[in-house]
């Protein structure tokens, strides 16, 4: 397995990287630009998003387009802007707020906490909170310091959120869609090192129109027989191409793309182990307390019996997202992934 | 303290006051102070677990929320605004159940008064003033945000942020500080540099204003031209309502621990010596507004309605347990409906229990 140390992203053999169709930001662009256009009482903010088009260029032209006052750069304050949205959606309007980095979330922790998740319940349904909170999120393009980081374990713990990570183009456009007309706070985590990645959008596919409740929420982005790489966001491509690898050694690996965080997808997730016995959760957060530890207690939960192992997490460490190259040492790699599958399959 | 700081462009008003406004202003007093004063009766006999009195502030709180057009306009209190509830005309009995710990925000109904829910997070509410304004700026309504926080809460980020946002988007915002002159048991010295609120909003493009918080009519004249100039496209401005907190922060809180001092005991006289009420009354009568007699009715009126009002909230229903998680989320997740469900069975499961043991 010597050769897997080197394994990068889109340059592993069975799975070249896809040259058709739209990047991911490309797919966000589009489906904003589609909901700014179907809906007059949405709404774009945040630091940069107007006339730069955002660092990441998703909301690139969306000002150009809808004017000033429906794409609005803002002073750089998270949480002004989170609690400008609260605001927004109290005067009727459904804001679809930018924060720029996962780590600058933290500065707006009390809005996004305290105030957008709790004041349709504190309100009793008066004040709904149609806000899509889009975070840019997870490590993979050796960021500095408060750019790579995944919080997922911190909003899904939150009453009153919900959390959606897309893997793929396609599914960042249509679970974009999904998000932005449910009625309750979405935070839409989009995974960065993934933006650049080609894949088709199908534009007729839409979106569910009552929320992640009305639709298959976990996807079988592969097949397999033999054990359950279950994972979200970024880490969905690099367990693909652990698959592919697994694969030529006689391991059919089935990839489970995870979706919604919050609310998990528990009964597909337990249908889907049931099928291998066999589990291991992927995922980027430093691994005490985080989601990992809930998809583990999930499947305890629900198919403890039918379980061959106990199931494993392949996670970032607990430390602050590290520097530079050793980057490549926090984030799960390919051998590493296949370390634990190779346990749970010794069981 | 120079508490007669009323001055030409400090909420003195253009010509004589208008009597009907006078007579207005008075009964929301009245009727503040009697419901303030049957809430403290109400945690003294168990009723609230607690309460927070707003002894004092009246005059801020009536004068500031009576400037706002009802269905036009939107105030974000913090806990302690009572005044402002009354003058929106909210459902008073549904406000006092956040007292009565029915619910956090309490049961009113926002949308109808403009009245957002209680917010403990001091500060918290300020931003989603200016993101309300800019919302009813895009709508072209002309409506007006009113952000109430105190001295204390002068000091959160959220309020700087949410001023420099107001006057780079010039949206129509009051940010309205009552500087009660203590946040908690921290006096106004050591919480505020510089000593003034108001004197900030200098640097965040806005016109700032102090005025004295025990005259109801300073704060109106005050607030309504803030409003007036937010209406008109003028962009945010900074009332600071100079009042003091009369009472404890809380029924919990003892205040002995730290005013103690003889100048902070004539401090609190000083202030207790405006009463404002009282400089309402003398108003009203100077004015010519009313006469003792109709002053009279007046505070028995409001003893009458507050009484009704503290029966009302005595008497209400506790919420059903199944509202914890009906209210969380339009499309409640999977999870929250199981452990709904488990909640039903584990209290279906003692209450029978109760029978049982009980009989």
């Amino acid at each position: 397995m010597a050769d897997l140390l080197t394994t990068e992203p889109g340059a592993l053999p069975g799975e070249p990287p896809a040259t058709t169709g739209l990047t991911m930001q490309q797919a966000i662009n589009r489906a904003l630009a589609e909901l700014l256009e179907e809906d007059p009482r949405t709404l774009v903010l945040g630091e940069d998003v107007g006339r730069l088009g955002g660092v990441f260029r998703v909301t690139d032209g969306l000002q150009q387009r809808f004017g000033r006052r429906r794409v609005m750069d803002t002073p750089l304050a998270e949480s002004a802007i989170v609690g400008m949205s609260v605001g927004l959606a109290m005067a009727g309007w459904k804001p679809i707020p930018e924060l720029q980095f996962d780590g600058f979330a933290y500065p707006a922790i009390d809005q996004i906490v305290n105030q957008l998740a709790r004041m349709r319940y504190r309100s009793r349904g008066a004040l709904p909170m149609p806000v899509t909170l889009r975070v840019p999120s997870y490590g993979g393009i050796q960021a500095p310091e408060h750019h790579g980081e995944s919080l997922e374990a911190v909003f899904a713990h939150v009453p009153g959120l919900k959390v959606v990570s897309p893997s793929t183009p396609g599914e960042a456009y249509r679970l974009l869609k999904t998000a932005v007309r449910d009625p309750d706070p979405v935070v839409f985590m989009e995974p960065k090192s993934r933006y650049w990645d080609r894949g088709p959008v199908d534009s007729a596919a839409g979106a569910a129109e009552d929320g992640p409740e009305d639709e298959p929420r976990l996807r079988i982005a592969r097949p397999g027989r033999h054990a359950t790489l279950v994972t979200w966001g970024a880490m969905v491509r690099r367990c693909l191409q652990v698959a592919e690898l697994a694969a030529a050694d006689g391991v059919d690996l089935e990839v489970v793309d995870l979706r919604w965080l919050k609310p998990v997808d528990a009964d597909g997730l337990a249908a889907a182990v049931r099928r291998t016995r066999r589990a291991v959760v992927v995922h980027e957060a430093p691994r005490t307390a985080g989601l990992g530890a809930e998809i583990s207690a999930l499947l305890m939960e629900r198919c403890f019996a039918d379980l061959r192992s106990p199931v494993r997490r392949v996670t970032g460490y607990d430390v602050p997202t590290p520097a530079g190259p050793l980057e490549e040492h926090y984030l799960p790699d390919a051998d590493r992934i296949l370390l634990a599958v190779q346990n749970v399959l010794e069981n | 303290m120079d508490t007669n700081s009323a001055s030409p462009g400090r909420g003195t008003p253009p010509g004589p006051p208008d009597p009907g406004l006078l007579r207005r202003l008075y009964r929301d007093l009245a009727l503040t102070r009697a419901i303030d004063r049957e809430s403290l009766a109400l945690q003294r006999q168990g009723v609230f677990p607690a309460y927070v009195q707003v002894l004092g502030q009246e005059a801020a709180q009536v004068g500031s929320a009576a400037a706002l057009e009802r269905g036009r306009d939107f105030a974000f209190p913090t806990y302690r605004e009572l005044g402002a509830a009354v003058a929106l005309d909210a459902d008073l009995t549904g406000y006092l159940a956040s007292h009565r710990a029915l619910w956090h925000g309490g049961l009113w109904n926002p949308r109808e008064c403009g009245l957002a829910p209680l917010n403990a997070v001091v500060g918290g509410p300020v931003p989603h003033a200016v993101g309300w304004a800019m919302g009813a700026q895009l709508d072209g309504t002309g409506g007006c945000a009113l952000a109430y926080f105190g001295d204390g809460a002068s000091s959160q980020g959220d309020i700087h942020e949410a001023m420099n946002f107001a006057g780079v988007f010039r949206l129509p915002v009051v940010f309205f500080c009552q500087n009660n002159r203590w946040a908690l048991s921290v006096p106004l010295r050591e919480q505020v540099a510089g000593g003034s609120v108001a004197a900030r909003a200098a640097g965040y493009g806005m016109p700032g204003v102090q005025v004295d918080g025990n005259d109801v009519l300073a704060v109106h004249t005050a607030v309504a031209e803030a409003v007036r100039r937010g209406r008109e496209g003028g962009g945010p401005t900074v009332v600071e309502a100079l009042t003091y907190r009369r009472a404890p922060h809380s029924t919990s809180d003892d205040p002995t621990r730290y005013r103690g001092t003889p100048e902070e005991a004539a401090e609190e006289a000083e202030w207790a010596g405006r009463d404002p009420l009282e400089l309402a009354r003398r108003l009203l009568l100077a004015e010519g507004a009313a006469d003792p007699e109709w002053l009279d009715r007046t505070d028995r009126a409001a003893a009458l309605r507050a009484r009704r009002h503290a029966d009302e909230v005595a008497a209400l229903p506790e919420p059903s347990g199944e509202e914890m998680f009906t209210q969380v989320l339009e499309h409640p997740t999977a999870a929250l409906r199981e452990q709904q469900e488990e909640w039903r069975e584990w209290h279906g499961y003692r209450a029978d229990w109760e029978v049982a043991e009980n009989g």
